[in-house]
């Protein structure tokens, strides 16, 4: 398993080198560049944004910019941002941790309602508390999740002012203090369980019709044959197996983390990676759009991986190699 | 063991009794099992034949209360095992006699082990069900019981997993669960049918070798004449959910009665004939929707057929000793009334 892993880690290599040739590539087609989203071009003087062009590498030939690009990136260095007049590491380094907790958060509360409501609902399929749960579920996916956000925002956090509505962190809190986490958590708790909330329908679903198609299997016959208690066929012989497909799935949402963040973190003005990717396209700032870019690329490559290995580590019939 | 078993005048261990099983069909039942009695004397070996849909399954599933939930239902009779009435029985109940007291194997052993549980997770499973052990003591016992099941290797083969095993072995798996708690009635429905032919004898060489050893009943389900005369005491002979005709084993080959036992007995390939004799029954079993709800069911594809077979229902009743049929041309399957006047 671990030379596997290390295989594949292996040969992801060439395939974020191609990745960042076509985002660097992309990167140069949009129009205008750092400077113009910087300054307005039609208020400078123009001998001066040459000089600055010049300066700044943008005259010299794509390739050579791309491989004193790509120099940096290899050492972890994605240049400056010339909005926030910061290393572009830096500036994501203070996002990261506020994607990493509402990501995660989410995704805890995407996989908990799904494996509850889902076995219930594969269990006792066609009750009324399974009639109950697909109802929410329809409802779930038919509504635009920046719909939900602001029907959230408006009814806990302007109406009934339980949580904050925006932000991640009230004003003039010491980092490290209780205070602080406290805080962090009220300013987590609606946007996660929007973003999760959202998420469960298709997974409920998924294990609820994965269950009721594994409780027609000849091997629950032969539980049941074997004086095997109803509960036990539905906890372990039925559930050991709908699981299968849903585990596999959790290594994709580790890249849908940051992607699935970014109309939520938006809407919730969550200063995240998500917020930041959004600020970063409207402003021009492409060496911190390059930077998520490839960021999302490899996360969604080792996503893949991930899903794999637990692939192999859920069934035994798969075998990496 | 000198004693016959076809002599042992014992309680029956199984006795079913105008059993009815139907099956809903876009919200009407149709009866699959339609009045079926027969007994299992203990330490017996009964063979079920019959084409296929004929229900032999139904009935088999139906004792062991396996029927699926919602569309299958016991609507009449009675099945006594042992002194117990099983068709009352809630499912917690069932399930301290199902596995212990009864077993059941069934046709496809390549599905009927869980994909992602280790044999011996599976094999201990029945154990922990029935009875009070540990888990040393039960990983042992289930690597004894692999050994007895004729699986070499056992000690390696607990720690595998279903996928790894070919039919065989997966179907002595099944045998050895079956067997973990000593039942006293063991139910095999065709267990060899999915199987190459060199492995069919040996599972059934090995369940011979068991029912002799554990002093067990067996009902044993199958296609094949062939098997009944080597295996069974006794044999029950099925078509459309009824018994047709119901004997000893030795009368099955010389003295059959019901013409549906005599067209199957065409249907075996003898050793001396060339393999194109093999005579098949014209026609097919009808399904549950179409059955004739009058006369003998067997009537549209009956060579013997008389006008009356289409509106008389001819009763399952001993015609000689020990020798039950259900066919017109036997006086004592007309129904009652005529038969006493
Ligand atoms: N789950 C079910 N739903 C509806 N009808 C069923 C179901 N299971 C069996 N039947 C019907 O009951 C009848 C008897 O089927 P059964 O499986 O007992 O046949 P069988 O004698 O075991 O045949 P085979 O030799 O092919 O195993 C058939 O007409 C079949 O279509
Ligand atoms: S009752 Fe009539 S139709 Fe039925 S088996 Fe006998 S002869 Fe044939
Ligand atoms: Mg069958």
């Amino acid at each position: 398993m671990l030379q596997y892993t290390i295989r594949r880690l292996i040969g992801m290599i060439p395939i974020i080198f191609l990745i960042s040739v076509v985002v660097f590539t992309l990167a140069k087609l949009m129009p205008g560049d750092a400077l113009s989203g910087k300054i307005d071009p039609l208020n400078s003087d123009p001998e001066y944004i040459e000089e600055m062009r010049e300066k700044m590498g943008l005259n010299d030939p794509i390739p050579v910019q791309y491989v004193r690009w790509m120099s940096g990136v290899v050492q972890g260095d994605f240049g400056d941002s010339f909005i926030h007049k910061r290393p572009v590491m830096e500036l994501i380094g203070d996002r990261l941790p506020n994607t990493i907790i509402l990501g995660l958060s989410a995704l805890v509360i995407t996989y908990l309602l799904a494996f509850l409501m889902g076995r219930y609902s594969g269990r006792f399929a066609y009750s009324i508390g399974d009639y109950l749960i697909s109802a929410f579920n329809y409802l779930a996916l038919a509504i635009p999740s920046f719909v939900a956000a602001l029907v959230a925002i408006y009814v806990f956090a302007i109406n009934l002012g339980w949580v904050p509505a925006s932000g991640s962190i009230g004003s003039g809190v010491e980092a490290g203090t209780l205070e602080y986490y406290l805080s962090k958590a009220k300013h987590t708790v609606l946007p996660a369980i929007v973003l999760g909330a959202m998420a469960t329908a298709a997974y409920t679903q998924f294990l609820r019709n994965d269950m009721i198609e594994s409780s027609r299997k000849d091997y629950v016959r032969t539980a049941r044959a074997k004086g095997t208690k109803e509960s036990a066929i539905y906890n372990k012989h039925i559930l050991r197996n709908s699981i299968i497909p849903i585990v596999t799935l959790l290594g994709f949402d580790i890249a849908n983390l940051f992607g699935g963040a970014i109309i939520t973190e938006t809407i919730f003005t969550y200063p995240g990676i998500g917020y930041l990717f959004v600020e970063s396209v409207h402003a021009r700032d492409y060496s911190v759009m390059m930077a998520i870019t490839m960021m999302l690329t490899i996360l969604t490559l080792i996503g893949n991986l991930v899903a794999d290995l637990l692939y192999g580590l859920v069934d035994p019939r798969i075998r990496l190699s | 063991m000198s004693t016959n078993p076809r002599q042992h005048k014992d309680a029956p261990l199984l006795e079913v009794n105008n059993l009815e099983t139907a099956f809903s069909i876009d919200g009407t039942f149709y009866n699959a099992v339609d009045n079926v009695s027969f007994r299992v004397k203990p330490r017996q070996i009964v063979g079920i034949v019959g084409e296929s849909g004929c229900g032999k399954s139904v009935m088999s599933l139906s004792v062991m209360k396996l029927l699926p939930k919602g569309i299958g239902q016991i609507r009449n009779g009675e099945i006594i095992f042992d002194g117990v009435h099983l068709e009352k029985m809630t499912d917690s109940e069932i399930n301290k006699i199902r596995g212990k007291d009864i077993a059941m194997i069934f046709q496809e052993p390549m599905t009927s082990l869980n994909p992602v549980f280790s044999i011996g997770f599976q094999l201990q499973e029945v154990l922990f069900n029935h009875m009070k052990i540990s888990k040393r003591e039960a990983r042992l016992k289930s690597i004894a019981l692999l050994k007895s099941v004729g699986i070499s290797r056992p000690e390696k083969i607990v720690d595998e997993y279903p996928h790894q095993l070919s039919g065989g072995m997966r179907q002595r798996v099944m045998i050895a669960i079956a067997i973990a708690c000593q039942p006293k009635l063991l139910i095999a429905d065709e267990p060899t049918t999915a199987l190459d032919v060199t492995v069919q004898a040996q599972i059934l060489e090995l369940l011979k070798e068991i029912q002799e050893v554990n002093d067990m009943s067996v009902i044993l389900i199958t296609h094949d004449l062939g098997v009944v005369a080597e295996m069974c005491d006794e044999v029950i002979v099925m078509y459309a959910g009824k018994i047709a005709e119901r004997t000893d084993v030795d009368s099955l080959f010389h003295n059959l009665k019901h013409p549906y036992t005599q067209l199957l007995m065409g249907a075996i390939p003898k050793m001396d004939e060339e393999v194109e004799k093999l005579s098949t029954i014209k026609g097919i079993v009808p399904s549950l929707k179409n059955m004739p709800k009058t006369g003998c069911k067997f009537a549209a594809r009956c060579p013997k057929a008389m006008p009356e077979c289409l509106t008389v229902t001819p009763r399952l009743a001993e015609n000689e000793a020990g020798h039950e049929v259900a066919c017109l041309l036997y006086e004592t399957s007309q129904p009652k009334q005529e038969v006493n006047t």
